[in-house]
């Protein structure tokens, strides 16, 4: 994944072999400062500060208006008691669930028939074109596809004698629905993820598969899938993390309806910050979902082994 | 290749272009929708091409044609000024792009070529912060752009994502790491200072790397909705994403201004889809290669 190719790390010693003079081992830590100024002030004060204030303010209660009032593990508490949160969170999981299984599944397969059919660039940057665009544009284009009137998607349907289905109307198929959405937009993303991956496995290994006479699938199997797999767990904690803060769709278009079936939980927190200035709860919320995200790329990397590789 | 046509081949074949018209689609329908004439919209939906031909909905979208012409169109009458939001979105995209690139190049290269104490620890706190998602700090971010009294302007749009982000500074470091120590040293004995061998050598020497970042950030800036939607609502600094929202929800429940719509969703992906046309090798390669973005 992070294969950069023409960077091999420098391993010199900070002070070389230089006997220990003062200033030989502060190095250029002058100038050094010099060129961290900015980077130092967007972080601490954008990144930093944020980041502790947060997790205070999650302790506290807080409507912007007065000073934020430290009231212990209440919004904690609060939110065990909330069904509204773990409705959230239960939508958000299965959005989750459909979003990376059908996209990753996609993913695999274009790759692997770009892999075998065409390497053309051309190709390559027109499945990666939807990811160029806006999720607010993207959403839009399929609200309007999707309509329940006069969607082409339900004109298709009628064509071949199916009822029209009212994709956002329908809290069954409501966040299905987004979830599609947004296969769409990052399958051909992932897929040259793993395109990339792909072209890492030397040729050497499928060559000795075909001299045994393995068949396709069983090669699909047996080889390209495990040795695949570090690249498959990275791309699996990254799209799933970005997965888990799905927004901007839900924004634009159901907004958290039909009957809270698609009020997600970066969503209800938004809510609960924005239009209820209930600042110290959305915080905790938060925190929560940071925990999750790191909890579940740790399981991840854990489980699928990430760092070995099985090429050795 | 290896063998000659098969079934299987050609089914492979025959799956990869679905696929591939499955991703083009929505763009299509997008322009022909978005050329279309409101109005006949509704008694045509399956016509694959533009319903009575019109340039309208363009025209509505920008401001162009009076509340008659753009009524009996479909349009909502409403005034809607996509300029005004395009420039929005140009002012906060390059100014974002520009300073994020630039201070993320000078972190990195204190972190790729200078030698001091710490250095490798200070930089791995910085890549830590990637770990931290967007929303737990943005509820204090814009607690201090509303103390700031920044709220509804440019520099709290901008101010954010201007110093540095862990991944362009990640980004920019692999690529200063490889540079040969022998070119910097000889500059050295000439005399040149860090200044000299930053912008003389190390800028010039990484144009290709810094032009694919100074790219990437410019689409994900220009496409950003969360941020520019919590602190720049009101219409002087509103951009194109948060007024494509804003659009929608105008647009009346029973009989929508698709066209309008889209054409208005066209005007605000354009940009980035000749971006992308102009820069596309550029782009589809970095993607596997620097891995995470």
């Amino acid at each position: 994944m992070t294969a950069v190719t023409n960077a091999p790390p420098e391993k010199r010693s900070h002070g070389d072999q230089a006997p220990p003079k003062p200033r030989r081992r502060l190095g250029d830590l002058k100038v050094a400062m010099v060129f961290l100024i900015p980077a130092t002030i967007g972080f601490v004060v954008f990144y930093i500060w944020p980041t502790l204030r947060g997790a205070y303010l999650s302790f506290t209660e807080y409507s912007l208006l007065e000073a934020p009032k430290f009231n212990g593990l209440d919004n904690y508490e609060r939110m065990i008691h909330d069904s509204f949160f773990w409705n959230a969170l239960g939508v958000t999981l299965e959005y989750v669930a459909i979003n990376i299984g059908v996209q990753t599944v996609l993913a695999v397969a274009i790759a692997m028939l770009m892999y075998r059919l065409t390497k053309s660039i051309t190709f390559r940057a027109a499945i990666l074109l939807p990811y160029l665009v806006a999720n607010v544009v993207v959403a839009l284009v399929w609200y309007w596809m999707l309509d329940f009137q006069v969607g082409i998607v339900n004109q298709g349907l009628t064509w071949i004698g199916v009822d029209p289905v009212a994709f956002f109307g329908d809290s069954h198929w409501a966040i299905p629905t987004v979830a599609g959405i947004n296969v769409w937009r990052h399958m051909g993303y992932t897929a040259l993820l793993v395109f990339a991956g792909l072209q890492t496995i030397p040729t050497y290994v499928y060559e000795a598969a075909e001299v045994d006479g393995a068949s396709e699938l069983k090669t699909f199997w047996r080889i390209t899938l495990p040795l695949l797999r570090p690249v498959l767990v990275m791309v699996l904690v990254v799209t799933m993390i970005g997965s888990f803060q799905i927004f901007d769709t839900i924004a634009v278009t159901t907004q958290g309806g039909p009957i809270n079936s698609t009020r997600v939980i970066y969503y209800y927190i938004f809510e609960r910050a924005f239009t209820r200035f209930d600042f110290g709860y959305a915080s905790a919320m938060a925190m929560v979902l940071f925990a999750i995200l790191a909890i579940v790329s740790l399981l991840q990397l854990r489980l699928l082994r990430a760092k070995e590789s099985d090429l050795a | 290749m290896r063998r000659p046509v098969s079934v299987g081949r050609i089914l492979a074949w025959i799956l990869l272009i679905v696929l591939l018209i499955l991703t083009l689609f929505p763009f299509y329908w997008m322009l022909r929708t978005a050329l279309s004439n409101n109005t006949a919209l509704a008694g045509n939906p399956g016509s694959l091409l533009p319903v009575e031909t019109t340039l309208g909905a363009f025209k509505r979208v920008l401001g162009l044609s009076t509340i008659e012409e753009a009524q009996a169109q479909g349009g909502s009458g409403a005034s809607v000024n996509f300029w005004l939001y395009l420039r929005n979105s140009l002012v906060v995209a390059t100014i974002t792009t520009v300073c994020q690139v630039f201070f993320s190049a000078m972190a990195a290269y204190a972190f790729a070529r200078l030698r001091w104490p710490g250095r490798d620890k200070v930089f791995a706190l910085f890549l830590a912060a990637l770990m931290v998602p967007p929303i737990f700090t943005t509820l204090p971010n814009f607690v201090l752009i509303k103390n700031l009294g920044l709220l509804n302007s440019f520099a709290g749009i901008i101010l954010p994502g201007a110093f540095m982000t862990p991944f362009a500074i990640f980004f920019l470091r692999q690529f200063f790491l490889g540079i040969s120590r022998e070119l910097e040293e000889a500059a050295m004995i000439d005399g040149a200072g860090h200044r000299r061998i930053f912008f003389g050598m190390i800028i010039p020497m990484s144009a290709a790397p810094i032009a694919t970042l100074a790219i990437l950030t410019y689409i994900n800036s220009w496409n950003d909705y969360f941020w520019p939607l919590l602190v720049g609502q009101q219409e002087n600094v509103r951009v194109l994403t948060v007024a494509l929202g804003v659009f929608r929800s105008q647009t009346p429940q029973g009989g929508p201004d698709w066209a309008g719509l889209m054409a208005a969703t066209l005007i605000a992906a354009l940009p980035m889809i000749i971006l992308f046309l102009a820069f596309a090798k550029r782009i589809t390669n970095s993607i596997g290669f620097s891995g995470i973005k």
